[in-house]
C-alpha cells in the first residue's frame, strides 16, 4: 500500500508519522535527535512503520470473530513482546559492539575478564528484558539508549566490583559502544521480528486462539508498505538527504499538521524547546502569515527547562506545582540567563516556590501572547501545539489571557500534539503524489 | 501616629497612589471635572509644559508602564534589542489606558522615541501627535529662531487642539507658574543634598513623579507642604555615602531600585529623573515675548544631558562634575535603561572625565521592570564602603 | 566557489579603482597636504567638501570595509573592553575599536587624524554621539549641521531655513578656516551639476527593476550601485563616469535579457520579487545574499538604497538654489523621514514594482530604522495583502548572525508565498 510519511526533526526529539492516500493516519513513532539527524530520521521512520503494522494488525482482526473486547489486550501483548524481542536484538549488538571496543593498550592483559564480565551483564539483562517489557511495568522511557543505560550501570557495577575490575574500565567500552549502536538504526527483517513475538505471545498465552489471530496477523504482515513519498521538516531538515522538493519549512507542516487535526485551525501556537511560533492558516490551512520568537529564545520550553534545573525538580513537575499556586508572584524577565538569578532573588524574600513558578509559567504565556499579537492575534478556532502544551499550569495562563484579549474562543489542545510537524509533513507528502 | 491630611506620610501616600495609578485617575478628574478640557502626554525629556498649561490643557508625563505592567500588544512591535518604555507605552495606549490623552508630544530624545512618534501617528489617527523638536545649535540667530518657529506650530497645533487661541499673556502667566514650580523643585533638591536623611529619594522621586500628572499649582503646593512636613520631622541620619545617578532621563528604574540604592548605603543627592521639572535652570523671564524667552532659556540656560549636543568638547562633563561638588557628593553611579542609546553611548565619555577628577562611580544597567535587587544592593553596598574606606583613608 | 570565478564588470572595475584610490589619497595626506574632513553617509555635503580640497572620510564606510573582511568582530570587542556598552551601535564600536588598533586603512596604511570632524546629523541619533567620542580622541575642530526630522511627514520652510543658516554661519565658515581655501559657490554649482547627472543614472539603473525578469537586484547589487553616489564621489567627474558605464551595462543586460549578475554568475529564476527594507549585514553579506538567489528570489526595491538620497522620489541637487538644494537633500534622506513616510514607500514599492511580498532584515544597532519596523510590517500586510517577514541580524558584529536562523525563516517565507500562489492558481 501506498505510504506517504512526513519526519519532523526538532531539536530534542525526532517524530515521524505515516499516512494512507486518504490522509488518514496509519502511524507515528518518536525518536531522541541525538547528534546524527540521519539515524534520528531513520529510527523514527521504522517507530512509525512499526506503529502501521499495528495498525493493520488492528484492522485485520476487527472482523475475526470471538476476539471482540480482547483486541486491545492482545496487540498490547504483542506490542511488548515485540518491544523486547527488538531490545534484545539492540541488547546484542552492543554486547558485540563492546566486546569489539575492548581493545588497545588501556585493556591490555585484562581483556579476558573483562569480556567474562560483559558476557555476565548482558546475561542478566536479557533475563531482566522479560521482567522489564512484563505486563504493567513501567519503562521510565522507550528509547534504548535510557532503558539499557539505566540497566546495565546497576548490573556492571556490582559486577565489577565481584570480579575486581575497575568499573570505569567498563564503562569506557560502554559509552564508546553505546553511542554507535544508537547511531544504527536496529536491523533484522521486520517480519521475523513480529513473528517471533507473535509466536512468544501466543506461548505466554494470550487468551486468543492462536489459530484466529494468526492468520490475520501474518496476512497484515504481508501487505507490502511503500513509502511512496518522504517529507522531511524541522529545525534539522537541511541535514537530510533529501532532494528540496521533499523538504518543507515546520511553519508549514504545523500549520497545515494543526489544521489536519482540527478542520477550522486559524491560528496556531507552538511552544516547542528552541523556539516559540505563532501562526496563521486559512480554512485550507495553508499559511497565511508567522511570527517566531526572535533571535533571543527567552521564553521557550528551554527556559523551563533551566528553571527545573535551577529548582532541582523534575520538568514535569513544574507545572502541578504552579497549579498549587494561590496568589502569583510576578516575574518580569523571561531571559534564561536572568531566570535563576530572578528566581532565587524571590525565593531569597521568602516568596513561596509554588507562587514563583505560577508566575513563572505566566511570563512565558504571556510572552507567547506578544508573538502572537505580532503574526495578527487570536482566530477562532485557536490550537496550542508544542511540548508546553502539556504543562497545566501554561495552559491555565494561556486560557486566561485569550479569554482577557480575545473573549472566547474555542482552543484546541491535542495530547499528541508533539506530531503536528510531521502530520503536516506527511499530509504534503500524500498532496504531492496525490493532487 | 495617625496620618494628617498633610503629614509626611500622607503626602507620600499620595504620590505613591499616583504613581501606582496606570489608569490616571487623577488626571481623567481633572478632565471631567469641565466641559472641553484637553490633555496633552509628553515624553521624556523635555517640552515646553508652559505651552499646553496656556491653552488650559493638562501636560501629562508619560513615563512608560513601570515594574507593574504586564505587556502584550506593545511586545509584539518591538525586538528585544530595544528597551521597554516604548513597549509599556504602546500598552498604555493600545489597552485604551491613554484614551483620554488628546495629545502626544515625543521630544528629540532618541530615535526610538522619535519613531514612536510616527507609530502613534498610525495608530491614533485621532489623537494630535508631533514630534516636538529642538536645536542643537544654540546660537540665538540660528537655532534660537529655529527654535522659536517650532514653538509657534506647536502654539498653533494646541489652539487648532484647544479651538481657542494661547495668548503672550496667558503664556507669560503659565510661564510664572511653571517659574515657582521650579523654584520648589530646586528647594526640594537642595534640601534633599543638604540632609538627605529628612528627604530619602525614594520619597522625592515619588513627589517629582506627581508633577507629571497633577496640575502644576496642585504640585507646587504638594511640594510646599512635603518641605514643611518633613522639617518639622525628625529623622535619624545614617552614615552614608553622597552619591550623583545618572543616565535614568527617559526609562524609569523600579522604585525598588532606588530604594536598594539608598538601603545599601548611598544617599542620592542628585540625579537627572524627570528632567522635565528643572530643565530650565533659571526662572524664565515673564515679560516680553515669551517664546522667545522660552527659547533662549532652552539655549542658554537648560540641563545637560546626553540627550543633546554638547558643541564644546571642553564643557563635556562639567554639568555633572559640578553638581558633584555641589552637592557635596562623594561618587556617581551611572543607572542607564539597558539599550539607551543617549545614556550608554554617553557613558564612557563621562566615565573618563570623572576618572580624570577622580570622583569614583559605578554602573549598571537596568529595565523599568527589573526583578533583580542583590546584585545591585551588593553593587551599591560595595561602592559605599569603599567609598567610606578611601575617605577614611 | 571560489573568488577568481566572480565576474567583473567595467563598472565594477571603475568602482574599485575609486575607492583604492581614496583611500591611497587619504593614507598620503603627510605628501600631498590636503586636509581630511570625516563625515557620515546620510545627509554627507561632498560636494561642499569638495570646495575646500579636502578629502572625505567616512567611518561608516570603514566599518563596512571592515565587516566584509571580517575585521569587524575584533574592533567591536576592544571597543567594549574599552567601557562601550554591548547594546549600542556597532559601527561606532567597529570604528573606535579600529582606531585603538591602528586605524588601518584597506590598504594596509593608517588612516590619518580628522582636521576636521563634519557632524552632519541626518537621521540617526547615534551619529551626534558618535562623533562626541570621536572628538574626544582627536580633538579636532567638530561642527554640526542638525537636520531636523520630518516628525509631521514633510519639510517646512523653517526645516530649510535652518539648515541653510547652520551652512553658512558654521559650516562653510568652519571648512574655511580648516581648510584655510575661500568658498567659492560657483564651484558648488559645478559639483552640484555633476551630482545630477550622476543621480539620473542611478535613478534609470534602480528603476530597471521594474522589468520582468529583472536585470538588477536592487539590494544586494543596489548596494554596489549606491556606493559612489553616496560616498566620496558625489559630484566627482569619477561617478559621473561610474553611472554612465553602469547604465551601459544594465542596458546591455536587458537587451540580452540577462538576469542579476551574482557572485556566481547570472541569476537564472526568478521566483521571488522582494522589497526589502533595513539595512543588509556585512560580516556575511555572501552568505546572506546567496540565502536569496538560491531560491529564486530578487530584490526589487530597497530603502537602504535611500539612506543617502531619495533621488527615486524626484530629488536632485540643484546648481541653481546650491545650499537650499543641500538642506532638501538632507531633509529628505530616508531615515530622515517619519514611519508613515516611510510605510506610504513601502507600499508604493510592492505596488509599482510588482513585488510579493516584504522582507524586513531589523538591525540590532539600528534604532533609527528598527524601532517601528513590526508596525510598518503589519500596516504593509494590511494595505497591500502580500504577507510580510521578519529576520534580525547585525551590521557588523559577527556574534548577531545566525545563518542558521536567518535562513530558516527565509525558507519558511518564500515556501508560504509559493503556497499562497499555488493556492490562488487552484483556486483561479
Amino acid at each position: 500500500m501506498k505510504c506517504f510519511i512526513g519526519i519532523d526533526l526538532g531539536s530534542t526529539t525526532t517524530k515521524a508519522v505515516v499516512m494512507d492516500e486518504t490522509c488518514a493516519v496509519l502511524g507515528r513513532g518518536i525518536t531522541n535527535s541525538r547528534s546524527n539527524y540521519d539515524t534520528a530520521a531513520a529510527v523514527s521512520k521504522q517507530e512509525a512503520l512499526i506503529d502501521t503494522r499495528f495498525t493493520l494488525f488492528r484492522r485485520g482482526l476487527s472482523d475475526v470473530s470471538g476476539l471482540s473486547g480482547k483486541v486491545d489486550g492482545f496487540l498490547a501483548d504483542l506490542e511488548r513482546h515485540f518491544r523486547r524481542v527488538q531490545f534484545v536484538e539492540q541488547l546484542n549488538d552492543l554486547e558485540e559492539t563492546c566486546v569489539r571496543n575492548t581493545a588497545g593498550p588501556r585493556f591490555h592483559g585484562r581483556e579476558t575478564a573483562i569480556h567474562e564480565t560483559l558476557a555476565h551483564v548482558f546475561a542478566k539483562l536479557r533475563q531482566e528484558s522479560f521482567e522489564i517489557f512484563a505486563p504493567g511495568a513501567k519503562r521510565r522511557s522507550d528509547f534504548f539508549r535510557d532503558i539499557a543505560g539505566s540497566r546495565f550501570m546497576t548490573v556492571a557495577t556490582e559486577a565489577c566490583k565481584e570480579a575486581g575490575l575497575s568499573f570505569d574500565l567498563v564503562l569506557n567500552v560502554y559509552d564508546k559502544s553505546i553511542i554507535e549502536v544508537e547511531n544504527r538504526p536496529p536491523g533484522g527483517a521486520m517480519e521475523a521480528k513480529f513473528l517471533a513475538a507473535l509466536d512468544s505471545t501466543l506461548t505466554d498465552g494470550a487468551g486468543v486462539d492462536a489459530e484466529a489471530v494468526r492468520k490475520p496477523v501474518s496476512a497484515a504482515l504481508g501487505i507490502p508498505l511503500e513509502e511512496t513519498y518522504v517529507v522531511g521538516t524541522g529545525y534539522g531538515r537541511v541535514r537530510l538527504p533529501f532532494p528540496k522538493e521533499h523538504i518543507r519549512s515546520e511553519i508549514l507542516c504545523h500549520g497545515l499538521g494543526a489544521h489536519i487535526m482540527y478542520n477550522d485551525t486559524r491560528t496556531v501556537l507552538d511552544i516547542g524547546g528552541q523556539d516559540t511560533k505563532a501562526i496563521q492558516v486559512d480554512p485550507s490551512g495553508i499559511v497565511e502569515n508567522f511570527q517566531m520568537n526572535d533571535r533571543c529564545a527567552a521564553g521557550c520550553g528551554r527556559y523551563l527547562g533551566y528553571i527545573a534545573d535551577e529548582m532541582n525538580m523534575g520538568l514535569h513537575e513544574l507545572g502541578p506545582l504552579a497549579m498549587k499556586s494561590t496568589r502569583s508572584v510576578r516575574i518580569n524577565s523571561t531571559c534564561t540567563v536572568f531566570a535563576g538569578a530572578e528566581l532565587r532573588d524571590r525565593l531569597a524574600l521568602g516568596e513561596k516556590r509554588e507562587d514563583i513558578l505560577a508566575g513563572l509559567h505566566r511570563a512565558i504565556i504571556l510572552r507567547a501572547m506578544s508573538i502572537i499579537s505580532r503574526s495578527g492575534g487570536i482566530r477562532d478556532q485557536f490550537t496550542f501545539t508544542g511540548g508546553v502544551a502539556k504543562n497545566e499550569a501554561a495552559v491555565r495562563e494561556l486560557k486566561k489571557l485569550i479569554k482577557e484579549n480575545y473573549g472566547d474562543v474555542t482552543i484546541n489542545i491535542d495530547p499528541d500534539s508533539i506530531y503536528t510537524g510531521a502530520l503536516g509533513g506527511a499530509a504534503f507528502a500524500q498532496r504531492a503524489v496525490m493532487n | 501616629m495617625p496620618a494628617t491630611p498633610n503629614s509626611t506620610a500622607a503626602i507620600v501616600q499620595r504620590c505613591q497612589d499616583l504613581f501606582d495609578d496606570l489608569d490616571f485617575t487623577a488626571a481623567r478628574a481633572w478632565k471631567d471635572a469641565a466641559p472641553g478640557r484637553k490633555v496633552v502626554g509628553y515624553m521624556p525629556v523635555y517640552v515646553p509644559r508652559e505651552l499646553i498649561h496656556a491653552a488650559n490643557m493638562l501636560p501629562l508625563g508619560i513615563l512608560g508602564g513601570g515594574e507593574n505592567m504586564e505587556v502584550i500588544h506593545g511586545d509584539a512591535y518591538y525586538q528585544s534589542y530595544i528597551c521597554r518604555i516604548p513597549r509599556s507605552t504602546l500598552e498604555l495606549g493600545i489597552t485604551g489606558k491613554l484614551d483620554f490623552a488628546d495629545g502626544m508630544l515625543f521630544p528629540f530624545v532618541c530615535d526610538v522615541i522619535r519613531n514612536l512618534s510616527g507609530m502613534w501617528k498610525l495608530l491614533f489617527p485621532k489623537v494630535y501627535t508631533r514630534f516636538f523638536d529642538t536645536p542643537q545649535n544654540y546660537k540665538d540667530e540660528v537655532g534660537g529662531n529655529y527654535y522659536i518657529e517650532e514653538l509657534r506650530e506647536l502654539r498653533e497645533g494646541l489652539e487648532e487642539l484647544g479651538g481657542a487661541r494661547i495668548t503672550d499673556e496667558a503664556l507669560r502667566a503659565s510661564i510664572e507658574v511653571y517659574n515657582e514650580n521650579r523654584r520648589l523643585v530646586r528647594e526640594v533638591y537642595a534640601f534633599r543634598a543638604a540632609t538627605p536623611w529628612k528627604a530619602p529619594s525614594s520619597e522625592v522621586y515619588l513627589l517629582m513623579r506627581a508633577g507629571n500628572v497633577l496640575p502644576v499649582e496642585e504640585h507646587t503646593q504638594l511640594m510646599k507642604d512635603y518641605l514643611a512636613a518633613v522639617k518639622a520631622e525628625d529623622r535619624p541620619m545614617r552614615d552614608n555615602c553622597r552619591v550623583v545617578l545618572n543616565g535614568a532621563f527617559c526609562e524609569q528604574p523600579p522604585l525598588n531600585l532606588i530604594k536598594s540604592i539608598e538601603m545599601a548605603g548611598c544617599y542620592i543627592v542628585d540625579d537627572d529623573f524627570m528632567l522635565v521639572n528643572r530643565w530650565l535652570l533659571d526662572d524664565v523671564p515673564a515679560d516680553g515675548d515669551p517664546l522667545a524667552n522660552l527659547a533662549s532659556a532652552f539655549l542658554h540656560r537648560s540641563a545637560e544631558t546626553s540627550a543633546k549636543f554638547q558643541p564644546d568638547e571642553g564643557e563635556k562633563g562639567k554639568y555633572l562634575i559640578q553638581s558633584v561638588r555641589e552637592k557635596g557628593a562623594e561618587g556617581v553611579i551611572f543607572a542607564a535603561p539597558s539599550f539607551c542609546d543617549p545614556a550608554l553611548l554617553e557613558r564612557p565619555m563621562l566615565q573618563a572625565k570623572l576618572k580624570a577628577h577622580g570622583i569614583p562611580y559605578i554602573s549598571f544597567k537596568y529595565a523599568e521592570n527589573s526583578g533583580q535587587m542583590q546584585p545591585i544592593r551588593e553593587q551599591a553596598g560595595t561602592f559605599a564602603d569603599s567609598i567610606k574606606l578611601w575617605s577614611a583613608a | 566557489m571560489s573568488t577568481q570565478d566572480v565576474i567583473k564588470e567595467a563598472s565594477m572595475l571603475k568602482q574599485k579603482e575609486m575607492i583604492a584610490n581614496n583611500y591611497d589619497l587619504l593614507t598620503s595626506t603627510r605628501g600631498h597636504g590636503r586636509k581630511v574632513a570625516s563625515t557620515f553617509v546620510p545627509g554627507n555635503l561632498n560636494e561642499l567638501i569638495m570646495c575646500f580640497d579636502m578629502l572625505n572620510n567616512l567611518p561608516e564606510i570603514n566599518a563596512i570595509q571592515n565587516g566584509m573582511k571580517k575585521l569587524s568582530g575584533g574592533y567591536i570587542t576592544e571597543a567594549e573592553k574599552g567601557g562601550h556598552s554591548e547594546d549600542v551601535c556597532t559601527y561606532v564600536k567597529a570604528d573606535l575599536g579600529m582606531m585603538k588598533r591602528g586605524n588601518l586603512a584597506p590598504n594596509g596604511k593608517p588612516l590619518p587624524d580628522p582636521d576636521l570632524l563634519l557632524l552632519s546629523y541626518t537621521g540617526c541619533f547615534t551619529f551626534m554621539k558618535w562623533f562626541e567620542l570621536l572628538r574626544a580622541e582627536y580633538n579636532c575642530p567638530t561642527v554640526m549641521l542638525h537636520v531636523p526630522y520630518q516628525g509631521d511627514g514633510k519639510t517646512t520652510q523653517n526645516m530649510r531655513d535652518y539648515i541653510v543658516k547652520q551652512l553658512k554661519e558654521d559650516v562653510i565658515p568652519t571648512l574655511e578656516k580648516v581648510s584655510g581655501v575661500k568658498f567659492d559657490i560657483d564651484r558648488l554649482r559645478e559639483n552640484l551639476r555633476r551630482s545630477a547627472k550622476a543621480e539620473d543614472d542611478l535613478v534609470w539603473v534602480l528603476e530597471t527593476a521594474k522589468n520582468k525578469p529583472t536585470p538588477i537586484d536592487a539590494y544586494f547589487g543596489g548596494v554596489y550601485y549606491i556606493g559612489p553616489i553616496f560616498t566620496a564621489f558625489r559630484g566627482t567627474d569619477d561617478a559621473v563616469e561610474y553611472y554612465r558605464l553602469l547604465r551601459a551595462e544594465i542596458e546591455e543586460r536587458m537587451r540580452q535579457g540577462l538576469g542579476p549578475l551574482t557572485p556566481e554568475g547570472e541569476m537564472k529564476e526568478q521566483k521571488y520579487r522582494l522589497v526589502v527594507e533595513g539595512p543588509p549585514n556585512w560580516t556575511s553579506f555572501r552568505d546572506f545574499w546567496k540565502m536569496f538567489y538560491d531560491e529564486g528570489a530578487v530584490v526589487v526595491a530597497s530603502t537602504y538604497t535611500k539612506v543617502g538620497g531619495m533621488y527615486d522620489l524626484g530629488f536632485r541637487h540643484d546648481p541653481d538654489h546650491p545650499l537650499e538644494s543641500l538642506a532638501d537633500y538632507c531633509l529628505g534622506c530616508y531615515t530622515n523621514r517619519n514611519l508613515p513616510q516611510r510605510v506610504d514607500l513601502l507600499e508604493k514599492y510592492i505596488n509599482e514594482y510588482e513585488a510579493d511580498g516584504l522582507l524586513i532584515n531589523s538591525i540590532k544597532s539600528c534604532n533609527s530604522f528598527s524601532a517601528g519596523q513590526l508596525l510598518m510590517m503589519r500596516e504593509i500586510e494590511k494595505r497591500t495583502g502580500k504577507p510580510g517577514a521578519f529576520i534580525e541580524t547585525d551590521l557588523v558584529d559577527p556574534r548577531y548572525f545566525s545563518a542558521a536562523n536567518v535562513k530558516n525563516r527565509l525558507e519558511s517565507y518564500f515556501q508560504m508565498i509559493d503556497q499562497k500562489r499555488r493556492a490562488l492558481a487552484s483556486a483561479a
